[in-house]
C-alpha cells in the first residue's frame, strides 16, 4: 500500500510521489479539486466527512465553483445514481454497486471513497480465496507466539481500520468471496462492531465507517448475496452509456487523462477515431446496427466502456510511438480485432460476419475496412 | 359591493385543490363558477351523491343527425369529456359549493358549440406527446409545469409544493399565479413578433371564444346580484378573465357559432385516462401519487413507502420493516440533497429502487403499475341521466353480479350454469354493439369445450361512448344488439358475413333477430352461383345449428337453409370438380372434407332414425314434414358423391377422396377394384400418385386394417418401373409423411408381412388364393397382364 501521508507532504513531494507512482489514486490525482470543494463547502458534512454530500456529488458529475474554477466530472452517467449513492453513505447505509463488467462500478467506488473520507485505499479483493481474515483481522504469528494473544499481535484488515478511523471501506467483487465470509460483514453493518473473542474485546466503529462494495451480477462463477447481507446494503445499478454520443464522451475524457499521465507524446484523440470504436463496441454489445436495421451476432467478450478506452489508449501509443502522430484506422484496427475476437473460433466469425456486412457497406469507413481487413 | 375572486389553478394538482378548498372555505362565495360546459349545470348536485366515486367524468355527446351551421364542418357523432379525480380543484370546487350551499356553475363555453366547431388542433388536446410539441403549445399545456421547469423542477407538483404549499400560512398564492400567468401570456403573445412559432391561429380563435364567454357568465352573475362569486379556471386564463373587456366585444366573438344538440351525463372514468395525455389537456402521469398526496398529507413519504413494501409482499418479495425504515430514510437524505423541503415521487421511486427492489426493475414497474398510476374506476350515482341502454346494462350487471373494473381480468364462464350463461350471452350482446368490454381469450380451463368460454374483461371509459352510440338501436342491451344484428345481415354482401352474424346472434341469445338472418341466408344462398362459398358458409351454419342445440335455442328456419343448401351444393358440384388443377384441386379437397365433416355432424347418416336423435319439439316437427321420400341431407350428399366420382375427369386428389369418403361410409363396394384401376399401368403415375395421396389424406390407418387396400398399394408400387417409381416418390412421400411415426411403423411391419405369407390364411371354401397366386402371376406375365388383373384373375 501507498504512503497515505501524501496530503501532509506538500506540494513538491506530492509531485515526486506522482512520477513515482504510475496510477495514483483517486484523492492524489484530484486532491486540486477535493481541496477546492473543502473550501468552498458551506454546507452541513455529515460527522467523519470531508465535504458535505453536495460537495460530493459536484465532486463525481463535475460542475463549476463559484469563483469559476472547473471541477471535472469523474462519472458521465445519470445524476440520480449518484445522488443516490451518496445519500445512501450519508445515511450511514452501505452502497451496494452492481453492474456488468467496464460500467465503472469500481471507478465510482474509489472515487466516492476519495470525496467522503480522503483515503480510497481502504480496500479488501474479493475473490475466491478470500478469507475472514481479510475482512476482520489477522495475527502476527511471530508476535503472537511470543507473546500471547494481544493488541500488538492483531493484524488489522483495512475494514477494522476504517471502522476505528471511522473511513469509507471498499470491497471489490463481493460476489467472488465464499459465501460464508461474505456473512461476516452482516454484524459489522448491522452492529457496526467488530467482537475480537480472543482478546474478549472489539472494536466499534466511529461515526463516518460506512463499506462500499461493488459486485458483477451477470458474470459467472459468482456467489449470490444471502437475503439477510443484501437487507444490509442500498442497491444502486450502474447502467451502460445510454447514447453514443455519452459512451464518446467518456472514453476520450478518460483517454486524455490516462495518456496524460502515462505521459505519452501528444497525440490529438481524432474524436472520429473514438466515435467509430464506440460505434463497432456498441454495435456489437447490442447485437444491433445503429440505425436499427440491421442484426447483429453478439461477441462473447462484454466490450465494456472500459475496454473501448483501453483500445483507444493503445492506439494513441501506437500513433505517437510508431505513426505519424495522429490517431488513424490502423492504430485502433488491432486493438479492436483483440478486443472483440476472445474466443478464436466463435468470435473470429462474429468479427468478420461484421466486418464484410456493415462495416464495408460504410463509404466513409474504408480505411478502417481496410486497416481491420489488415489485422484479421 | 360585489367582490369577485379568480383562482387560478392546475388541472388535477393536488396542491392546488388543497389550497382552493382552503382559500375557498375562507372566502365563503354564494356563486362558484367552474371552467366546464355550461349545460352541465343541470347535473352538477349529482356530484354530492354518496354514490358518486371519482374519478368520474362528464361527458358530452351529440344527439342529432349532425349537420352543423353555417360553418359546421363537425359532423358524425362526437363526444367530449371533463374528467374530475377527487384532487382535481375543480371537484373539490363543486364538492365545497354543494356543502356549503353555494350555487354552482360552469362558465366555459358550451358544449353545444364545442361540439359543432372543428374538433381543436389543441396542444391541450387529444393528442401531441409534450415532447414533440414547439414551447409555445407546451407553455399553454401546462404554464404552470412552464413555470416549475423555469424554476428547475422536472415534475410541477413538486414545484407547487416546495413553492406554494410549504411557504406555511402566508397571504393566498392566487394572485401571484395570476401575476405569473399573465407574464407568460405576455411572453407568448410577443413570440411571433420575434419570428418564433406561435399558436395556431384556430387554436387561439377557440380560446378567445372560450375567454369570451366566461367573461360573459361572469357579467351575468353580476348582473343577478351575487355577493361573492369564485371563479375557479385554468390558472391560465386568470388574467384574460381580470382584463376589462366591453360586453359587446365578447358578444361580437360569441357571435353565429355553429350549434348542435348535445346532451351532458356523467361517466365514470379511470385512471389510466388521467395519466395519458389522450382525451383531455393537462395529462397527470401519476395519478395514483397525487391520490395519495391530497388523501395523507400527514406523513405520505412514509405512507407510501409502507405501502408499497405491502404491495411487495403480497408478491411475495420479501420487504421488511427494516426496509422501509432505511428506505424513509434514503428518500428523505436525498430529498435533502437535492434541496427539497420534502421528498417527492422521484425521492421516493429511488428509495424504492435502491433498498425495497434491491436495483431490480421488475418490482419497481410494479410499484409505478398498481400504486404510481393506480389505476380504479369511478362509478356514479343510479340517479345519473343514462341513455336507456346504459341504465339497462347497469341493471343487468347487477342482476348477473358483473362489476366494471379498469384493470384487465379474467373471468371463467361455465355455460351449464344459468348464471354463466347469462353473462356469457350479455357479453356477446356488448359486442355485437361493438362495446367490446370482453374479449374472448384462450381458455385456461379447457381448450376447445363448448360449455366453457373464457373472457378478458376490462371497462375503458370510451366503452361508455360506444353504449351511447349503441342506445340508437334500441333501449335495452338485448333489443339493440338485435336490431343491430338484423342491420348487419340485411347489409351483408357475402355468405361468410352472415354466416358470421347467425353465429354471433346464436351466442347472444337473439332470438328475434335469427329470422331475419336466416332469411337474408336463405336469399344470398340462392343467387350465390359459387359452390365453393356455398360449400365455406355450410360448416359454420351447421355449427350454429348443432351449438344451438347445447344452449337451447330455438333456430328457426335454419334447419330448411342448411337443407336447402346441400341440395345446391350437391347440384352445383359436379361442374365445379370439373378440370381443376392441383391447386384448385387442393382447396376443393379441403371444403369436401370440412362439409362431410360438418354433414356427418348434422345426420349421423342414412342409416340413423332421425326422430329419435334429437331432442326439443322443432326437430321432431321437423322430422315430421321430412318424413315422406325426401332424403336426408347426408344420403343425398354421399349419393352426389357417388355420381360425381363416375364422372370423367376428375382431379387425382378429389378422386381418390371421394373414394375413400365412400368408402368410409360404406357406400361403395368395389373400393378395391376402383383402387386398382386407378393406380394401373394404364394411369399415369403422377395421377396415380395423386389419387393414392387423396385416398389416404390425413389417415393411414385405413391401411393398417384393411389388408386387402394395402395390398393393393403394395402391389401398385412394386409393380412400377424404376423412371415411374422416381416419378411418383415424392408423391408418396409427401403423403406418408403426414401419417405418424407409430401409423407408418405400423404399415411396414403390415407390409412385410404381406411379403413373407405371401397371403393370407384360407377362408373357407373360398379358392385359395395364396396357391393360386404364384401360377396366376406367371400367367399373367405371360399374358403380359399387371397385377391387378391378375388378383382379378386370382379370384
Amino acid at each position: 500500500m501507498t504512503d497515505g501521508t501524501t496530503e501532509a507532504a506538500g506540494p513538491p513531494a506530492r509531485d515526486r510521489a506522482d512520477r513515482a507512482v504510475l496510477r495514483p489514486h483517486a484523492e492524489q490525482q484530484f486532491a486540486d479539486e477535493l481541496a477546492l470543494l473543502a473550501e468552498h463547502d458551506d454546507r452541513p458534512r455529515p460527522p467523519g466527512w470531508r465535504l458535505s454530500p453536495w460537495a460530493v456529488t459536484t465532486y463525481l458529475l463535475g460542475g463549476e465553483l463559484p469563483d469559476g474554477e472547473v471541477i471535472t466530472p469523474k462519472y458521465v452517467g445519470p445524476r440520480r445514481l449518484i445522488e443516490v449513492a451518496v445519500a445512501t453513505l450519508a445515511t450511514d447505509r452501505a452502497l451496494l454497486l452492481l453492474g456488468v463488467p467496464g460500467t465503472a462500478k469500481t471507478w465510482v467506488s474509489e472515487h466516492l471513497a476519495a470525496a467522503v473520507c480522503g483515503d480510497s485505499t481502504l480496500l479488501v479483493q474479493g475473490t475466491a480465496g478470500t478469507s475472514e481474515e481479510a475482512l476482520r483481522y489477522g495475527w502476527n504469528y511471530a508476535r503472537l507466539l511470543a507473546e500471547g494473544p494481544s493488541e500488538r499481535a492483531l493484524v488489522p484488515s483495512p475494514v477494522m481500520r476504517a471502522m476505528q478511523e471511522g473511513m469509507v471501506a471498499r470491497i471489490e467483487e463481493l460476489t467472488r468471496m465464499p459465501g460464508d465470509v461474505q456473512d461476516t460483514l452482516i454484524t459489522i453493518l448491522s452492529e457496526k462492531t467488530l467482537p475480537i473473542p480472543e482478546l474478549n474485546t472489539e472494536v466499534q466503529a466511529r461515526r463516518g465507517f460506512t463499506v462500499i462494495a461493488t459486485a458483477n451480477d451477470r458474470d459467472r462463477g459468482v456467489n449470490e448475496l444471502s437475503s439477510a447481507l443484501r437487507r444490509r446494503f442500498n442497491t444502486v445499478v450502474l447502467p451502460l452509456p445510454a447514447t453514443t454520443d455519452e459512451e464518446v464522451d467518456i472514453v476520450s475524457r478518460r483517454v486524455r487523462q490516462i495518456g496524460r499521465s502515462l505521459q505519452l507524446p501528444e497525440v490529438p484523440a481524432g474524436l472520429t477515431e473514438i466515435r467509430r470504436v464506440v460505434t463497432v463496441f456498441r454495435e456489437l454489445r447490442s447485437g444491433m446496427t445503429v440505425d436499427g436495421r440491421t442484426r447483429l451476432k453478439s461477441p462473447s467478450g462484454t466490450l465494456s466502456t472500459a475496454e473501448a478506452i483501453s483500445v483507444i489508449t493503445n492506439g494513441l501509443a501506437l500513433a505517437a510511438h510508431f505513426g505519424d502522430g495522429v490517431l488513424r484506422a490502423e492504430d485502433v484496427a488491432g486493438g479492436i480485432v483483440g478486443a472483440v475476437v476472445q474466443d478464436p473460433v466463435s468470435d473470429r466469425v462474429v468479427w468478420q460476419e461484421y466486418l464484410e456486412t456493415v462495416v464495408r457497406e460504410r463509404e466513409e469507413w474504408r480505411d478502417f475496412y481496410r486497416a481491420c481487413r489488415e489485422v484479421s | 359591493m360585489p367582490r369577485t375572486e379568480f383562482y387560478g389553478i392546475r388541472h388535477h394538482g393536488p396542491g392546488s385543490a388543497r389550497s382552493l378548498r382552503r382559500a375557498l372555505e375562507e372566502f365563503a362565495p354564494d356563486l362558484v363558477l367552474v371552467e366546464g360546459p355550461p349545460e352541465a349545470d343541470a347535473i352538477v348536485r349529482l356530484a354530492a351523491d354518496p354514490q358518486m366515486v371519482p374519478p368520474v367524468a362528464l361527458l358530452a355527446y351529440t344527439t342529432d343527425a349532425g349537420s352543423a351551421g353555417e360553418d359546421g364542418r363537425a359532423e358524425g357523432p362526437r363526444a367530449a369529456f371533463w374528467p374530475f379525480a377527487e384532487f382535481s380543484p375543480e371537484w373539490q370546487a363543486i364538492g365545497y359549493a354543494l356543502e356549503a350551499g353555494a350555487e354552482v356553475r360552469f362558465c366555459d363555453l358550451p358544449a353545444a358549440h364545442q361540439l359543432a366547431l372543428d374538433p381543436p388542433a389543441d396542444p391541450a388536446g387529444e393528442s401531441g406527446s409534450e415532447e414533440e410539441a414547439p414551447a409555445p403549445e407546451r407553455i399553454r399545456a401546462d404554464p404552470l409545469g412552464w413555470l416549475a421547469r423555469a424554476a428547475g423542477y422536472d415534475d410541477a407538483e413538486r414545484w407547487w409544493e416546495d413553492v406554494v404549499e410549504h411557504r406555511g400560512e402566508g397571504p393566498s398564492s392566487f394572485p401571484a399565479i395570476a401575476e405569473a400567468m399573465a407574464a407568460l401570456r405576455e411572453d407568448l403573445e410577443r413570440r411571433p413578433l420575434e419570428g418564433e412559432p406561435a399558436l395556431p391561429e384556430a387554436y387561439l380563435l377557440r380560446e378567445r371564444r372560450r375567454e369570451a364567454h366566461m367573461r360573459r357568465t361572469l357579467r351575468r352573475a353580476l348582473r343577478q346580484g351575487h355577493e361573492r362569486i369564485a371563479v375557479v379556471c385554468g390558472a391560465w386564463h386568470v388574467p384574460a378573465l381580470q382584463a376589462r373587456v366591453r360586453a359587446g366585444e365578447d358578444d361580437r366573438t360569441l357571435r353565429g357559432l355553429p350549434k348542435r344538440k348535445v346532451a351532458l351525463t356523467w361517466v365514470p372514468w379511470s385512471y389510466g385516462r388521467l395519466a395519458r395525455r389522450s382525451g383531455y389537456g393537462a395529462g397527470v402521469r401519476s395519478p395514483g401519487w397525487y391520490r395519495h398526496l391530497f388523501l395523507s398529507p400527514d406523513r405520505p413519504v412514509e405512507r407510501w413507502l409502507t405501502l408499497a413494501a405491502r404491495l411487495l409482499r403480497e408478491e411475495d418479495l420479501h420487504v421488511s420493516s427494516a426496509h422501509v425504515i432505511e428506505a424513509v430514510r434514503l428518500a428523505e437524505t436525498l430529498a435533502a440533497l437535492r434541496g427539497r423541503p420534502l421528498a417527492g415521487l422521484e425521492e421516493v421511486t429511488e428509495a424504492a429502487r435502491a433498498v425495497l427492489c434491491e436495483g431490480a426493475e421488475e418490482p419497481l414497474a410494479l410499484i409505478r403499475e398498481r400504486m404510481v398510476v393506480g389505476e380504479r374506476l369511478g362509478s356514479v350515482p343510479d340517479g345519473t341521466p343514462m341513455v336507456p341502454v346504459q341504465r339497462d346494462l347497469r341493471a343487468e350487471c347487477r342482476r348477473l353480479k358483473l362489476t366494471p373494473s379498469a384493470r384487465p381480468k379474467e373471468q371463467d364462464l361455465d355455460l351449464r350454469r344459468p348464471l354463466d350463461l347469462e353473462r356469457s350471452r350479455l357479453l356477446h350482446r356488448l359486442r355485437l354493439l361493438d362495446v367490446p368490454w370482453g374479449e374472448p381469450t384462450a381458455s385456461s380451463v379447457q381448450g376447445k369445450g363448448t360449455f366453457r368460454e373464457t373472457w378478458t374483461l376490462h371497462w375503458r371509459p370510451e366503452l361508455d361512448v360506444a353504449l351511447i352510440e349503441a342506445g340508437a338501436w334500441g333501449t335495452t342491451v338485448r333489443d339493440a344488439a338485435g336490431a343491430r344484428a338484423r342491420a348487419l345481415a340485411e347489409g351483408a354482401r357475402t355468405l361468410a358475413e352472415l354466416t358470421a352474424v347467425a353465429e354471433r346472434c346464436l351466442l347472444a341469445d337473439l332470438d328475434e333477430a335469427l329470422p331475419a338472418v336466416v332469411h337474408a341466408l336463405s336469399d344470398l344462398a340462392a343467387t350465390d352461383t359459387d359452390v365453393s362459398h356455398l360449400m365455406a358458409a355450410l360448416p359454420a351454419l351447421v355449427r350454429t345449428l348443432r351449438y344451438g342445440d347445447v344452449r337451447g335455442a330455438p333456430l328457426g328456419g335454419l334447419r330448411t337453409v342448411v337443407d336447402g343448401m346441400v341440395v345446391r351444393i350437391c347440384v352445383g358440384l359436379p361442374p365445379a370438380a370439373r378440370g381443376l388443377d392441383e391447386d384448385a384441386a387442393r382447396e376443393l379437397l379441403g371444403l369436401l372434407d370440412a362439409v362431410h365433416e360438418a354433414l356427418a355432424l348434422l345426420d349421423p347418416g342414412p342409416g340413423v332414425e332421425e326422430t329419435g336423435a334429437r331432442p326439443g319439439g322443432k326437430t321432431d316437427e321437423k322430422a315430421g314434414e321430412e318424413a315422406g321420400e325426401e332424403p336426408g341431407p347426408m344420403a343425398r350428399w354421399q349419393a352426389a358423391l357417388a355420381d360425381l366420382l363416375d364422372r370423367p375427369g376428375l382431379h387425382g386428389l378429389v378422386e381418390g377422396r371421394l373414394t375413400r369418403m365412400l368408402h368410409d361410409a360404406g357406400a361403395l363396394p368395389d373400393a378395391s377394384d376402383r383402387m386398382a384401376r386407378a393406380v394401373s399401368v394404364g394411369v399415369e403415375p403422377s395421377r396415380a400418385a395423386a389419387w393414392i395421396e387423396g385416398f389416404l389424406s390425413g389417415d393411414g390407418l385405413v391401411l393398417v386394417h384393411d389388408e386387402a387396400l394395402l395390398r393393393l398399394v403394395d402391389g401398385w408400387i412394386a409393380g412400377l418401373t424404376a423412371d415411374a417409381f422416381t416419378a411418383v416418390l415424392p408423391l408418396l412421400r409427401r403423403t406418408f409423411s403426414r401419417f405418424g411415426a407409430p401409423e407408418r411403423r405400423a404399415i411396414g411391419e403390415r407390409a412385410r408381412a404381406l411379403a413373407s405369407s405371401a397371403a393370407p390364411a384360407a377362408r373357407g371354401e373360398e379358392p385359395d388364393p395364396a396357391r393360386a397366386a404364384p401360377a396366376a402371376r406367371a400367367v399373367a406375365r405371360i399374358l403380359g397382364w399387371d397385377r391387378p388383373a391378375a388378383e382379378d384373375g386370382g379370384r
